[in-house]
């Protein structure tokens, strides 16, 4: 029992991060881990800097989407 | 793997082949009433199975030589923004997303008037020969190359002027995308008052978003996306109010000329305000309605099964057909792009996907995948279109030039067509759907409305429900395409700035207000030149210019698998070069063909010289030939045609110097003793655990 709720909630959590990424924005706290690991010296963006962050890589010149 | 099950598994690969076979034989012979999509469907996913079971693993495996060894960008340089190595599916979901549109939608439902077999089977060996491939291909040399766009590629594979060339090619492109689907958007509001309401009020809903998610709940899309869409339901069914109300009904109530305006006026607001303000917030409710509408209208029509009426071919493959003009070969193969083969594709598929990828191998699902995906969504449009009765589809997609503006005229004129319908007929479906009038609403997206409504509504029944699904497929369409409007704007004005910035370098800065002005000016007035002649078109604006579009989709997919040609030679893997080679040739002859036809052919309804020339002399006469209304009007459209002209020459001679660009680069390659591709160097997957 527990299993299939673990399993049903890791698949909300997947598609709850495609619709971020299908947004231009990549998971929050996958990029607090990859900081705490990679550049522990370096404090991370708060998720509001994140944000505007994503906000503006993704309509910043070269980015392209299909019609 | 034990002998026996491998048996069993080619046994059922055997069986799904059959299977596809005879459905597709169903479909090709059937000749009668009507057949039932099943057919269709069934084909549809033994041909998809089957090639990205073989095809796709030999593109992989012998091909490319996928390496699961190699590290990718994202796990090179892993930052957490850019550079993510993502779940597999998670990235499938994000590359569906940002392939699929009103593209693989509106295509196939205007090739629809060749019949159902033409177009499903140039989407079934399209997709699985052409656009998967060149997807795939794209994915693969950016993920070896860091991620980097086309534009770039191109310019370190083929040199410095071919990259040029490329880019005034894709804004060129991008000028007529956006001019033709922001006419798709006119001819379905245009009368319209409760479409014209509901996308409307999209703009202050994207708007209130924007300020939520700046000030109130920051970073928090998926919670305001939610409310968003609330509100977009409530905008949907208080359009059906404000039909109902005259006095309101009248206020939104606007002729094509009058939107076409208003939304060059719109356009050219919401590229320069800040992006968070409308063209983001606007961006999430349409990526989500998108992908849900796409979901729904495939598992709709996988339940629903409907008969197709439309016959298997019709007369119009003579190129005698009143939605597109042009035979079956070349115009159909430019008129269904994306679903089949999509130039704009590279360009998504060297942006972020690679960027996401943990594993080179990722390259098969996502790229060629992903692409199987889309076809099969320009499958069921197909069906959705096909299943309408084929008199309703061309009182629908006909423009008024030929069939007039009342229902008696043209139900007897379609009928002279062989398509049997009467005046009562066309009155009924309009009414049914809440709409004063469904003559001529070209442009694809109300015909795959109806559609679809009719397809829901059969699966779910309800007072008033047909007029609900209408307008919240011509609502999902729009706002998509507001959304492209206003992001193709914006990147025109980059494509503009880096292009003028050679010429002039203080234009290139993208912080600046003035540069930014005048740059965003010349975007929108280019656009709009083609929106306003397109309005004012004596064959209603999607029969000539859709084919301009698909030229030059097309032709940005020749380049781009040009492209693919010059770096397998380059990597010294000629033996393949036939997978890229084939469909680049197929494409530069179709693009060429239809180019030169649209040039040159001696039917004024496809030659834009002959049209040309028909307007013209018939002016020099004195005579006024509709819809033109005076000589002055007579002049505009000789001077259009003469512009459409222009830009065609411009497509086939960027075409060409790509082509000659990229035989020039392979037969140096061919010269090297070693391979000579520009990839990043080898790093090693273990090499980077620490």
């Amino acid at each position: 029992m527990t299993a299939l709720v673990s399993r049903v909630s890791g698949l909300c959590r997947k598609i709850a991060q495609t619709a971020r990424l299908a947004c231009g924005v990549p998971d929050y706290d996958n990029y607090l881990r990859h900081m705490r690991e990679q550049h522990p010296q370096t404090p991370p963006m708060t998720h509001e800097q994140f944000f505007a962050n994503r906000l503006q890589a993704r309509y910043r010149p070269g980015s392209s989407r299909c019609c | 793997m034990t002998r026996a099950s491998r048996l069993f598994g080619h046994l059922g690969w055997i069986a799904l082949a059959l299977l596809g076979a005879g459905s597709l034989a169903v479909l090709a012979l059937h000749r009668g009433e009507s057949v039932n999509a099943v057919w269709l469907i069934a084909s549809t996913i033994a041909t998809l199975a089957i090639s990205y079971r073989f095809y796709s693993r030999f593109l992989a495996d012998r091909v490319l030589q996928l390496d699961a060894t190699r590290a990718t960008p994202a796990l090179r340089r892993n930052d957490g923004l850019d550079y993510v190595p993502t779940d597999r599916w998670v990235a499938f979901g994000h590359h569906f997303a940002a392939i699929a549109g009103a593209g693989p939608l509106v295509g196939p439902v205007l090739a629809a008037q060749m019949g159902y077999l033409p177009g499903t089977l140039w989407i079934l060996i399209g997709v699985v020969l052409a656009g998967a491939v060149q997807d795939m291909l794209v994915l693969f040399f950016s993920v070896r190359r860091d991620g980097r766009s086309l534009g770039e590629m191109i310019r370190s594979e083929m040199g410095n002027a071919a990259g040029v060339i490329a880019m005034i090619g894709i804004l060129m492109i991008v000028i007529i995308l956006l001019a033709v689907l922001a006419l798709v958007v006119v001819k379905a509001l245009a009368q319209s008052p409760w479409g014209t309401f509901t996308v409307a009020m999209t703009i202050p809903i994207a708007v209130l978003m924007g300020l939520t998610l700046r000030y109130l709940r920051p970073g928090r899309i998926l919670e305001v996306s939610a409310l968003g869409l609330v509100l977009l339901f409530a905008a949907i069914w208080a359009g059906g109010v404000v039909a109902a109300d005259p006095h309101w009904a009248a206020l939104f109530t606007l002729d094509a000329k009058t939107l076409a305006w208003l939304l060059i006026a719109y356009g050219f607001i919401a590229a320069v305000l800040p992006v968070w303000l409308l063209l983001a917030p606007r961006d999430y409710l349409s990526t989500f309605l998108k992908i849900g509408t796409v979901l729904l209208l495939a598992v709709a029509v996988f339940i629903a099964l409907p008969d197709l009426h439309m016959p298997a071919l019709t007369r119009f493959v003579d190129g005698s057909g009143p939605v597109f003009s042009g035979s079956l070969f070349p115009f159909l193969f430019i008129t269904i792009a994306c679903g089949s083969v999509s130039g704009f594709h590279a360009l998504v598929a060297s942006g972020t996907t690679p960027k996401l990828l943990a594993d080179e191998q990722q390259v098969r699902l996502i790229g060629y995948g992903g692409m199987l995906m889309e076809g099969f969504v320009a499958i069921t449009a197909l069906v959705a279109a096909c299943a309408l009765d084929p008199g309703l589809y061309f009182a629908m997609n006909s423009p008024a030039a030929l069939i007039g503006t009342d229902a008696v005229h043209a139900a007897s004129t379609i009928s002279s067509w062989g398509f049997l319908i009467t005046p009562e007929q066309i009155t009924g479906a309009a009414q049914q759907i809440g709409e004063t009038s469904l003559l001529s609403r070209t442009g694809g997206a109300p015909t795959l409305a109806v559609g679809m409504a009719q397809i829901l509504h059969g699966l779910i029944p309800g007072q008033g429900m047909l007029a609900f699904w209408y307008h919240y497929a011509i609502l999902f369409e729009a706002l998509f395409i507001l959304t492209t409007v206003d992001a193709g704007t914006r990147v025109a004005r980059f494509l503009i700035q880096d292009l003028a910035g050679m010429a002039y370098a203080p234009l290139q800065r993208t912080d600046s207000w003035a540069a930014n002005l005048f740059a965003t000016g010349i975007a929108v007035t280019g656009w709009g030149y083609f929106l306003i002649q397109g309005v004012s078109d004596p064959l209603g604006g999607i029969n000539s210019l859709w084919p301009l579009f698909g030229i030059a989709n097309q032709m940005l997919a020749a380049i781009a698998l040009t492209f693919c040609c010059a770096v397998l030679v380059k990597m010294k893997r000629e033996r393949y070069l036939w997978v890229a080679l084939l469909p680049t040739l197929w494409l530069l002859v179709c693009t060429l063909t239809a180019g030169w036809q649209k040039l040159f052919h001696t039917d004024p309804h496809i030659g834009f010289l002959a049209a040309a020339k028909k307007f013209g002399d018939a002016a020099a006469r004195g005579e006024i030939l509709a819809p033109a209304k005076n000589i002055a009007d007579m002049q505009r459209i000789v001077g259009n045609n003469q512009v459409d002209a222009v830009l065609c020459v411009l497509f086939i001679a960027v075409m060409l110097a790509v082509v000659v660009l990229g035989l020039h680069t392979i037969l140096r390659a061919r010269r090297e003793q070693q391979a000579c591709a520009c990839e990043t160097p080898y790093v090693g997957v273990a090499g980077l655990e620490h």
